[in-house]
């Protein structure tokens, strides 16, 4: 049977890589000399698993790669071989090599071989020094499979003793059996030999006492014959020997157990391994056709887009579907033979089928949700890095690693993360000894917190180290021209300009961090997910970097507003208060800006009709209410004629169906059928801005420093 | 048909075992340690039972110490599948009880075969 292995390839790729990530986090908790048994297990058998499966599916230097390393473990495991930093840092290295290789594999491209090479011969070399025995010549099973026996001389006749000893029986093996296999390799006669056979009330039920002495005519080699019995050779007594000879050279070989004491040849010492797997292994990888690379295309395509469910979630959703089934059929009922009367039931029923609805609406979001660990797991690995890079010595703390969140947030999330860990890390917590000396604990303190606060989830980058120097900031922005001379900030607004494009206060320009490129964008790729940074600090006592995020970007709870006949979405977590207008707040600066005065402060006053360029219902502003939204750390009140229901909506992208249009988010399609267009408050803002700014450049100051 | 219980902590061979084992007509319950395998056991019979050696929970060579004992499965066929090739790893499973072994790497026309070697 042809069985294709390229189908298991992706499996394999999948787990190896969690064994990596299971490795390393392993590696990264294990100090040199220390003798914690499960961890050294966990990665044993992540090695092992990667190179087995390797061989099996046909990744050779995958497989050969990782003997070495097992070896090693192997080693360490059995208390021959001491953990040095030495070897945990190969181990790490050897993660990193691994990973490089199956995205190789699954991308059917090459990895880079000299540093494979580099790094085989330096485990070569760790194996080789401080004398534990080497059982590399064991080699790679792999390899071993390829060297098949020479072939031995083909005999026409056998003769075979052979008498089980009595608890052969017990591990399964079934003397019928290997008859009916020697009798495919010839004519076979066997002849019992009960001479042992105890007396009835002596007998175990289980044992064997039988022997045989038999014949078998056929071409075969010895090696066939002892390969039947190759599970059973040191429970029994057995001695093959060959009676005619057809090959060149005359023999006879008999293999018998050593305590049996019968007469015994070296044949037993032969290794098993070859005789078992002497089917030539299949081996994809050297098939020169063009079918496996199309293969291995498409499925590496498809498993970008793969996602692993929680079979709870899946149960779950099933149940659901029970309960809308139910539904279903209980509402078809009524319309069946529909009375008046009925009308309370029905209400009932379409009740439920909305809750139905809802949850299967839920389960079906859960399903997309993955644990935040996801993002957070390459972290302890970074910051080991980074603390040998900087010579800082920074302690991890991860929190809330369980907070869920949609897949694709979290793909688009890891980059940002990345680098505010690495600018904490850089600009954040200083060297041991600035510490010592500043009074703080020689070891920094990085957390990272996840949790969820109402539709979103929060992301903290915490550091103990330095904070921001706002002074600094505001010196560097008024040398870059960002801010007029002279000019007084609130303190958030400095630390904002941290994210302005082209700002940079790294005293030294290190490859990690400083590069003048990175927070602006940080912010950006945050804010392309509907989400905001901001950033607390007290100089001397460290940073706190918050990333909010929505949990998913399929669904938004969103508030429905009416501007004329045209229905707009405002996303309600952008949405302050709502309220009317009272004309004895409103403020207009040069006739053409109005500014409403709420408690201290003074909002930008939008009228949406303008924006938007419809026709309202009435254009005075005591007719009309004001809903006061937040957007970029940019508070405003939106003119609107009326607020309508409270929903959620299905995202559907303006990009894909129409065009990006500036103000807008997206779209989405109401219970009655029609399109409703969903404002991304940011954008509204900024469009507005951009005309009072054509008339008032200081409207921006004006509006938000009150 | 046969009923075949097949323990390996590793997805990808457990996938290709039961596959092939499918694919030549056998009924393939899976169990990714030798914990999961033995409660699996207490409550079903096997007619054969393959046992990855290196495996969290429980290895392989407890696992079939374990089914042994099991009155179901005193000569159930059980087979480890291993990629050691030293003898030590197979005489630990002759020892607990094992049948006989596979090594790994093995093709899947390697695991039919070995597997219609125990089942006849």
């Amino acid at each position: 049977m042809a069985i294709d292995m390229e189908q298991f390839k992706a499996t394999y790729i999948e787990e190896s890589l969690e064994g990596l990530d299971n490795m390393e986090s392993n590696l990264l908790n294990l100090a040199p000399g220390s003798k914690d048994e499960d961890a050294i297990n966990t990665i044993f058998r992540a090695a092992h698993s990667i190179k087995g499966g390797g061989a099996t599916f046909g990744f050779a230097d995958i497989s050969q790669f990782t003997h070495v390393v097992e070896t090693l473990l192997d080693q360490i495991r059995n208390g021959q071989r001491e953990i040095t930093q030495q070897a945990i840092d190969l181990f790490l290295q050897s993660v990193d090599c691994l990973r490089e290789m199956l995205a190789a594999a699954q991308n059917n491209s090459q990895a880079d071989e000299m540093r494979i090479a580099d790094l085989k011969s330096q485990l070569d070399a760790l194996l080789a020094s401080d004398g534990a025995s080497s059982p590399l010549n064991e080699a790679v099973a792999v390899a071993a499979v390829e060297s098949t026996a020479d072939p031995q001389a083909k005999t026409s006749e056998w003769k075979i003793h052979f008498k089980p000893f009595p608890n052969m029986l017990a591990t399964g093996n079934d003397v019928v059996r290997m008859f009916r296999e020697l009798e495919e390799l010839g004519e076979f006669q066997a002849t019992v030999n009960f001479a042992d056979l105890p007396a009835l009330s002596d007998m175990g039920v289980e044992d064997s006492y039988l022997g045989w002495e038999a014949s078998l005519k056929g071409e075969c080699t010895l090696e066939q014959i002892k390969d039947i019995f190759v599970w059973v050779e040191d429970e029994c007594e057995l001695e093959i020997t060959a009676t005619t000879v057809n090959g060149i050279k005359e023999a006879q070989a008999a293999v018998t157990d050593e305590n049996s004491g019968k007469c015994a040849d070296q044949h037993h010492e032969t290794p098993i391994a070859t005789t078992t797997s002497s089917a030539p292994i299949a081996k994809p990888s050297v098939q020169p056709d063009n079918k496996i690379k199309d293969k291995t295309e498409r499925r590496s395509g498809a498993e970008s887009s793969s996602i692993r469910v929680d079979i709870e979630k899946i149960d779950s959703l099933i149940n659901m579907v029970g309960e809308l089934v139910i539904t279903q059929s209980m509402l078809s009922q009524f319309g069946e033979d529909f009375a008046l009367e009925n009308l309370e039931k029905l209400r009932d029923g379409l009740g439920q089928l909305e809750r139905n609805t809802r949850e299967l609406q839920e389960s079906v979001m859960r399903i997309r949700m993955i644990p935040i660990s996801f993002a957070f797991n390459r972290f302890p690995r970074m910051i080991h890095d980074l603390c040998n890079k900087f010579g800082k010595k920074v302690q991890l703390k991860l929190s809330g690693e369980s907070t869920e969140l949609d897949k694709t947030v979290m793909e688009k999330i890891g980059d940002p993360l990345v680098h505010l860990v690495r600018n904490a890390m850089d600009h954040g917590i200083e060297t041991p000894e600035v510490r010592v000396a500043a009074g703080k604990p020689h070891t920094g303190t990085l957390h990272l917190n996840a949790f969820h606060q109402g539709g979103n989830i929060v992301i903290e980058i915490s550091d103990d180290g330095a904070g921001i120097n706002a002074e600094k900031i505001l010196k560097k922005a008024i040398e870059r021209g960002l801010v007029e001379e002279g000019a007084e900030l609130p303190q958030a607004k400095i630390y904002d300009l941290l994210f302005q494009p082209g700002f940079s206060t790294a005293d030294k320009i290190t490859d990690v961090s400083g590069r003048g490129v990175g927070m602006d964008v940080v912010r950006k790729n945050i804010q392309a997910l509907g989400g905001t940074v901001d950033v607390q600090s007290t100089l001397g006592k460290g940073s706190t970097f918050t990333v909010r995020l929505p949990l998913t970007l399929a669904i938004l709870d969103g508030q429905l507003v009416r501007v004329g006949d045209h229905t707009y979405i405002i996303p309600l977590v952008s949405i302050v208060e709502s309220l009317q207008v009272h004309k004895k707040n409103v403020n207009a600066i040069a006739g053409k800006a109005e500014l409403y005065k709420l408690r201290d402060e003074y909002l930008p006053i939008i009228r949406l009709y303008e924006a938007f360029n419809i026709s309202p219902d009435s254009t005075s502003l005591e007719n009309g209410l004001l809903v006061v939204v937040e957007g970029e750390g940019q508070k405003a009140g939106l003119l609107v004629d009326d607020l309508l229901a409270q929903q959620q909506v299905v995202i559907k992208s303006l990009e894909t169906n129409f065009r990006r249009v500036d103000g807008l988010s997206g779209a989405t399609i109401l219970g009655d059928g029609t399109v409703a267009l969903i404002l991304d408050v940011a954008g509204v803002i900024r469009v507005s801005q951009g005309r009072f700014n054509s008339h008032h450049d200081s409207i921006n100051a004006d509006g938000v420093a009150a | 048909m046969a009923q075949i219980l097949a323990v390996d902590d590793s997805a990808s061979m457990r996938q290709m075992v039961a596959f092939t084992l499918k694919g030549a007509g056998h009924d393939v319950t899976e169990a990714s340690d030798g914990k999961q395998a033995l409660d699996l056991a207490k409550s079903k019979k096997f007619d054969l039972v393959l046992s990855d050696v290196n495996m969290p929970n429980m290895d392989g060579i407890a696992l079939t110490k374990e089914l042994r004992s099991l009155p179901d499965f005193k000569f159930t066929p059980i087979l480890i599948l291993t990629t050691e090739s030293g003898a030590d790893k197979k005489q630990d499973g002759k020892s607990a009880g094992a049948t006989g072994w596979i090594v790994k790497p093995f093709n899947p026309d390697q695991l039919l075969a070995t597997v219609k070697k125990v089942l006849g």
